[in-house]
């Protein structure tokens, strides 16, 4: 089992999970009650990253990244390199690849309560930011853990995003998705069976969370 | 004559100058054909908003709540601007002072009935918030149910709850969207005298919408008509009702037969007049009938409205009434509903009359029976097109 990788794996997975709630959050909120009429081009672009090959959205960021891009070339003046293969560059592509799996859940408990709540809150006097802390956020908790369960389990599964914008470097941007290919590579079975156990282990139990809680009744308002 | 002491969108000014006015001057386009054009003003007490479903009942309640924006208008209360187009003014929903009881009441699930009641309360400190709780779920008659979720509780307790929460922050107006229209028919009569009890003291303008027309009589110090988007009426029921003019308010004043009519001859001396009576496709289906005397030309279209209580049906031809309209027909159905039979009859018009269950058997009333049909010339009401 290489340690390294593994605590690499986590700490990725945490920090995209933390960032994408704190950015799923608005996008879920427009998604769930905004009726623009070509709103289902966004839906359909933030739900993009489920179905292109994980090399494509890889390639995009690289070269979004690296020297190529206005973007990198700014990056790399002021720190010296681009921001490919680094950790960094790891969780922005993961971000990316991640994102439906934060917002959707998000958007669909959102989207289930009634919005004459968010009246009655107004009309008592409650500003909308707090009315979003004590309205919407605890009649949106099953989603929210949901998003949070999946964009967890998901991260930590990834391999071609990481593969193609991190670049497998040890203690930087290999992850243990790419450790087991590197061990298969090697002949090394025995190893990768370990580190691919772990891996199956961690994502049934997250799998099992968000189950659980989306089969347990939830008192939501019904929308009308 | 068509209207008694009956007045529409001009009563704006006559309250304007009462303290507690509540004035409400909108337009609002709720559809391509349709939207909302009122100028009317309330005082202090309750007053019925009555109208059909879609009639705009509800955006109205929703502007004045703030939810909604007018198109153009005035709305202030007490001399306090709450939106004004012309002036840019729009206070917005949290900072009106408005108690909603929303149509589906809109408690929150996951608060407790305290909770709810609180929750537009985090303003006051601890013991005052406590307190004021306490004593609105004593008035409410809900003081045990306070640890209770919205979901444990029956209709009529929800009911209760969303009003108290509404009340509780004391505010300068109260709205209720048809709050008996999600309980059972049982309960429904029950809360509304409890809820008559609740609000019938507050010094406040209350806002009730309802179509139905029960509430309206056990409620309404003041009613509004909604019609079409525009003020039909105002006044109390009786005056209201007494002189009906549009159709909403007919059917408010329960007018089960309503007619097209034409003026076909007046009869000044005797104060009475003649109409054609019948559906306008059909040229032949007509019959004249004879009508009370309102301010109208010869040829002029007008509505006419009859309360399926109000005919009399004979079985054989009647001789020697003092009624001036007696039609031949013959009975087309015979149906119940709960203690009375309802007959539909053509007599050249097709009418609805109401029996008891007496009559059918004693007169032996059946399907395709040669009958006579009896209206009284003031049974026939006259309304504006």
């Amino acid at each position: 089992m290489d340690w390294q990788a593994f605590w690499l794996t986590i700490r990725l997975a945490l920090t995209v999970t933390g960032i994408l709630i704190v950015l799923g959050f608005p996008i879920a909120y427009w998604m769930a009650f905004s009726r623009w009429r070509w709103k289902f081009l966004v839906e359909a672009v933030v739900a993009l990253p489920i179905v292109l090959p994980p090399t494509v959205l890889g390639f995009y960021v690289l070269v979004a990244l690296g020297q190529r891009s206005p973007f990198g070339r700014w990056w790399q003046s002021m720190t010296g390199h681009t921001l490919a293969f680094t950790f960094e560059g790891l969780v922005i592509g993961s971000i990316l690849y991640s994102l439906p799996f934060a917002v959707q859940p998000l958007a669909s408990s959102l989207s289930g309560i009634d919005a004459r709540l968010l009246d009655a809150s107004a009309v008592l006097g409650v500003s909308r930011l707090r009315t979003f802390f004590r309205v919407l956020v605890p009649l949106s908790l099953s989603g929210l853990v949901t998003g949070v369960a999946l964009t967890f389990a998901h991260t930590m599964g990834e391999f071609g995003v990481v593969l193609m914008v991190g670049g497998n470097i040890p203690g930087l941007t290999r992850t243990l998705s790419i450790n087991i290919y590197d061990q298969v590579q090697d002949l090394n079975y025995a190893a990768a069976n370990t580190t691919a156990l772990v891996l199956v282990a961690i994502a049934f139990v997250l799998l099992s969370l968000v189950y659980s809680l989306n089969r347990r009744f939830w008192s939501v308002w019904p929308r009308n | 004559m068509l209207s008694a002491r009956v007045t529409d969108n001009s009563s704006a000014e006559q309250v304007q100058s009462s303290p507690d006015a509540l004035t409400i001057r909108l337009r609002k386009k709720l559809s391509s054909s349709f939207g909302l054009d009122v100028d009317f003003a309330l005082h202090r007490g309750i007053t019925i908003l009555f109208g059909a479903s879609g009639a705009g009942k509800t955006t109205l309640l929703d502007c004045v709540a703030g939810l909604r924006a007018p198109d153009s208008g005035h709305i202030s209360i007490s001399g306090r601007v709450l939106f004004d187009s012309e002036k840019g003014v729009h206070l917005p929903a949290t900072h009106r002072k408005v108690g909603y009881v929303f149509q589906d009441l809109a408690l929150f699930p996951h608060l407790s009935v305290e909770s709810n009641i609180a929750y537009g309360l985090s303003h006051l400190a601890a013991p005052e918030r406590k307190q004021r709780v306490e004593r609105t779920l004593e008035m409410m008659g809900i003081p045990s149910l306070g640890r209770r979720r919205p979901v444990q509780l029956s209709g009529g307790e929800r009911q209760r709850a969303a009003l108290a929460r509404a009340l509780v922050t004391d505010p300068s107006i109260l709205l209720l969207d048809e709050p008996l229209a999600a309980l059972d028919l049982p309960v429904r009569m029950k809360i509304a005298d409890d809820l008559r009890r609740s609000i019938q003291n507050l010094r406040i303008p209350v806002i009730y919408v309802t179509h139905n027309r029960d509430e309206v009589f056990m409620l309404g110090e003041n009613l509004t008509v909604l019609e079409n988007g525009k003020i039909s009426a105002q006044g109390t029921p009786h005056e209201v009702l007494s002189a009906p003019r549009g159709e909403t308010v007919a059917q408010l004043a329960g007018f089960e037969n309503i007619f097209d009519a034409q003026v076909a001859s007046i009869h000044e001396e005797r104060g009475t007049m003649t109409c054609c009576v019948g559906s306008a496709r059909s040229e032949s289906a007509q019959v004249s009938l004879e009508t009370p005397l309102v301010r109208a030309q010869v040829g002029e279209n007008l509505r006419v409205g009859i309360s399926a209580g109000d005919v009399l049906l004979a079985t054989s031809a009647p001789a020697g009434l003092s009624a001036r309209n007696v039609l031949p027909g013959h009975l087309l159905s015979l149906s119940q509903r709960d203690a009375i039979i309802v007959a539909r009859v053509d007599c050249g018009i097709e009418l609805s009359v109401h029996l008891t269950l007496g009559t059918r058997d004693s007169l032996g009333l059946t399907p395709g029976l040669q009958v006579w049909v009896i209206v009284k010339t003031h049974s026939c009401h006259l309304l504006a097109r």
